[in-house]
C-alpha cells in the first residue's frame, strides 16, 4: 500500500511547490530576505520533520519523501530548498543518527514541527575543503565544554536554533581529536558575525557563527569524543544528497521554463522550437537532467538501505546534478537571448542560484577525491 | 458530532479536451481530482472536527480508482473512508446515485452530511438536495461559511444568494451543501499521508445496502441523454484604423449590435 503514500506526497508536494513556494521565489531573491512563511508553512504540514520517528513528533516518513520535497521545491526556489536541505541533512539527520534518548527526545520534537530550524557549523575560514584543520577548541571543564571560535558560510544561521558544531577536543594519534556538540542559540558568548552578500540563493541566511567561551553542558556532546570528524564525513554523505536533489530540482525548473518559453517566443516567423538548434539543445538538457534523476534516486535508496556504497553514490549524484544544474542553467538563459539575462524572467536566478551547488557541501573536486578515492584505495 | 461528507472525483478539467468526432470528454491521461466544492466540504468538516470534535467519514461513489480521491481525503485529516462500488451502480443519473448515497448515509449513521454544491464535471447540483429528499431531513444549499453552536447543538450557515447573504440555523439531522469559496482547502500533511496507509477504505456494495436493483444503475436512472453538441466558436478579426474618439463608438457600436453591453 506504500503506493499510496509516495503518490499522495508527490501530488502534495508538488501543490505546495508551485502555490506556496514559487510566487514568493522572485522576491526574496531580490530583497535577500529569508522565507521565515514558508518555514512556518512546511513545519505546519509536517515537511520540516517528514523523516523525524513519530515519538520525537515527525511525520515518521522516509528519506525519499524528504528528497522528493528538496527537488520539488527548488524546482521553485532553489533557496527555499538550501534551508530545508540544511535544517533536515546537517542537523535533523545527525541528531536522529548519533543523538542520545535524551538528546532526541529534547531536541527533535521542535525541530519537526519547523518551531525550530536547524544548521550544521563545519567550515572555518581556514578549514574549507581542508576540513580536518579545525581551530575550533572546546576544553572540558567540570560540568561543561568551554568552546572558542568561528564557523562561516552557516546556512540558516540567525534564523536557526538548533547547531551541530564540530570542534576541536584534544589530540588523537593522527592530527586534532575532534568532537560534535549540540549548540543552542541564546547561550551566552554565542553570537553572529556578518551575513554574507551572495551571487545566489540569496533568500538563504549565511552568517559566521561566533564562541566566546560558551558553556556547552557535556550532555551536549554528539556521539562520543573524538568521533567528530567520523560524525562530520557521515553527515556531509546524507547532506550531499539534499544539495544533489537541490540542483536537480533547479535544473528541472529552468528546463520547465525554457521549455514553455522556445514554444511562445518567434523569430522569422516560426517559434524558437522549430529550430534544430533549440530541439538539440533541449533534447541534450532533458537527457543530462534525466541521468542526474536516476543518480540522485540511486544514492537516496542506499541512504535509505544504508547501503556502504552510500559516500560514492552520494558524492556521484551529487557532481553530476550540480554540474548539470549549472549547463542546464546556463544554456536556458543562452536560449532565452536577452529577456534571459534581465530579471523579469526567474532564468538568470535559476543560474545564479545553480552555482553554489558546484561548491558547497564539498566542491565538486571534493566529490571527486570521495570517488576516486574509494576506488583507488582498493 | 459524526460527519459525513459526500464527494466525487472528477476529470480535472482545467486540462480536458473534447473528442471532436464524439462530442465525449477525452478523459484518457486526464488527471482526476476531488471536486472542487467537495473538497472544500472536506475541510470544513475538519475544521469542525478541530474546533468542537466530530468523527470525519468521507464516502465517494464511483470505480475502484475513487480510492484515490478518498486517499487524499483521509491525508487532508478525515477518520474514516469509504468507497461505495459495484457493477450494479454503473451507468446511475443524479436520481440513482442520490438513491445510493443516501443508502450508505443510512448504514453508516451521520448527523451532518456535507456535500459540494455541484461536480465540475456534471455541473447539476442535484445530487445533495436529493440524497437530503431520500433521508429525509432538512437542507441547506449554497454553504458560504458554516459555524456550530456547542450550546443550542445548533448549525449556523450562511448561504450565499447572488446579490445577499441568509444565515440558517438548523439543530438535529441535516445536509449542507457547500460552495468551494468557503475555504482555501488544505494540502494534505505528512502525517497524515504516512498515517493513511494503516487505515482501510471500506468498500461498500449492492448487497451491503438496503436498495432495490430496480432504482439504481441504467434501470433506476430516468435521464436520457439524446444528444451532445460542442459549442463553435468563429473567430473572426476586423481591423478598423480610426482616431481614439472615434474608435471607442465603434467599439461600444460593434458590443451593442452583438446585445454583449
Amino acid at each position: 500500500m506504500a503506493e499510496y503514500k509516495q503518490l499522495l506526497f508527490e501530488q502534495m508536494i508538488k501543490d505546495f511547490a508551485e502555490n506556496e513556494v514559487k510566487p514568493l521565489a522572485q522576491e526574496i531573491d531580490e530583497e535577500e530576505r529569508f522565507p521565515i512563511e514558508t518555514v512556518e508553512k512546511m513545519g505546519k504540514l509536517g515537511i520540516m520533520g517528514i523523516i523525524v520517528p513519530k515519538q520525537y513528533g515527525g511525520a515518521g516518513g522516509d528519506y525519499n519523501m524528504y528528497i522528493r520535497a528538496v527537488e520539488e521545491i527548488s524546482k521553485a526556489c532553489g533557496t527555499t530548498g538550501v534551508i530545508l536541505s540544511a535544517h533536515m541533512s546537517l542537523c535533523v539527520a545527525p541528531i536522529l543518527e548519533f543523538g542520545t534518548e535524551a538528546q532526541k527526545a529534547k531536541y527533535l520534537p521542535d525541530l519537526a514541527s519547523g518551531k525550530k530550524i536547524g544548521a550544521f557549523g563545519l567550515t572555518e575560514p581556514n578549514a574549507g575543503t581542508d576540513a580536518g584543520n579545525q581551530q575550533t577548541v572546546a576544553v572540558e571543564k567540570d560540568d561543561h565544554y568551554l568552546l572558542n571560535g568561528n564557523k562561516i558560510f552557516i546556512t540558516n544561521a540567525g534564523y536557526a536554533d538548533t547547531y551541530v558544531v564540530i570542534a576541536v577536543t584534544g589530540k588523537a594519534a593522527k592530527g586534532p581529536e575532534m568532537s560534535a556538540f549540540i549548540v543552542e542559540k541564546g547561550m551566552e558568548g554565542f553570537s553572529f558575525g556578518k551575513k554574507e552578500k551572495k551571487m545566489g540563493i540569496r533568500g538563504s541566511a549565511t552568517c559566521e557563527l561566533i564562541f566566546e567561551n560558551v558553556k556547552v553542558p557535556k550532555e551536549n556532546m554528539l556521539g562520543q569524543r573524538g568521533d567528530g570528524f567520523k560524525i562530520a564525513m557521515k553527515t556531509l554523505d546524507g547532506g550531499r544528497i539534499g544539495i544533489a536533489a537541490q540542483a536537480l530540482g533547479i535544473a528541472e525548473g529552468a528546463l520547465d521554463e525554457t521549455i514553455a518559453y522556445v514554444k511562445s517566443r518567434k523569430q522569422f516567423s516560426k517559434s524558437l522550437s522549430a529550430f534544430q538548434n533549440t530541439q538539440f539543445v533541449i533534447a541534450d538538457l532533458a537527457t543530462k537532467v534525466a541521468a542526474a534523476r536516476a543518480l540522485v534516486y540511486i544514492a537516496t535508496d542506499a541512504k535509505q538501505k544504508k547501503l556502504p556504497t552510500l559516500s560514492v553514490n552520494a558524492a556521484q549524484a551529487k557532481l553530476f546534478a550540480s554540474e548539470t544544474a549549472m549547463e542546464v542553467t546556463t544554456k536556458a538563459v543562452q536560449l532565452h537571448g536577452g529577456y534571459g539575462y534581465t530579471r523579469e524572467y526567474p532564468i538568470e536566478r535559476m543560474m545564479r542560484d545553480a552555482k553554489i551547488t558546484e561548491i558547497y557541501e564539498g566542491t565538486s573536486e571534493v566529490q571527486r577525491m570521495v570517488i576516486s578515492g574509494a576506488l583507488l584505495r582498493k | 458530532m459524526k460527519i459525513i461528507v459526500c464527494i466525487k472525483q472528477v476529470p480535472n478539467t482545467t486540462e480536458i479536451k473534447i473528442d471532436p468526432v464524439t462530442n465525449t470528454l477525452k478523459r484518457d491521461g486526464v488527471p482526476s481530482i476531488i471536486n472542487p466544492d467537495d473538497k472544500s466540504a472536506i475541510d470544513v468538516a475538519i475544521q469542525l472536527k478541530e474546533k468542537h470534535g466530530a468523527e470525519v467519514t468521507v464516502i465517494c461513489m464511483g470505480p475502484p480508482q475513487a480510492e484515490n480521491a478518498l486517499r487524499e481525503a483521509l491525508a487532508m485529516g478525515a477518520d474514516n473512508a469509504y468507497l461505495l462500488t459495484d457493477r450494479a451502480f454503473a451507468g446511475s443519473d443524479t436520481l440513482a446515485t442520490s438513491t445510493i448515497v443516501a443508502a450508505a448515509i443510512k448504514k453508516l449513521g451521520a448527523d451532518v452530511v456535507l456535500c459540494g454544491r455541484q461536480a465540475i464535471d456534471g455541473d447539476t447540483a442535484q445530487v445533495g438536495p436529493q440524497i437530503a429528499e431520500h433521508l429525509g431531513i432538512p437542507q441547506i444549499t449554497y454553504a458560504a461559511a458554516i459555524d456550530y453552536n456547542e450550546e443550542r447543538n445548533s448549525l449556523i450557515v450562511k448561504r450565499q444568494f447572488e446579490d445577499r447573504y441568509q444565515t440558517l440555523e438548523v439543530s438535529g439531522q441535516c445536509l449542507v451543501t457547500v460552495l468551494s469559496t468557503l475555504c482555501k482547502p488544505r494540502y494534505m500533511n505528512v502525517w497524515d499521508i504516512v498515517d493513511q496507509d494503516s487505515k482501510e477504505v471500506g468498500k461498500i456494495t449492492f448487497a451491503d445496502m438496503d436498495l432495490d436493483a430496480k432504482n439504481i444503475g441504467l434501470a433506476g436512472s430516468p435521464t436520457k441523454v439524446q444528444s451532445t453538441a460542442t459549442k463553435q466558436f468563429d473567430k473572426t478579426i476586423e481591423t478598423l484604423e480610426l482616431d481614439p474618439e472615434a474608435a471607442a463608438k465603434a467599439i461600444i457600436d460593434a458590443l451593442s449590435k452583438r446585445h454583449l453591453i
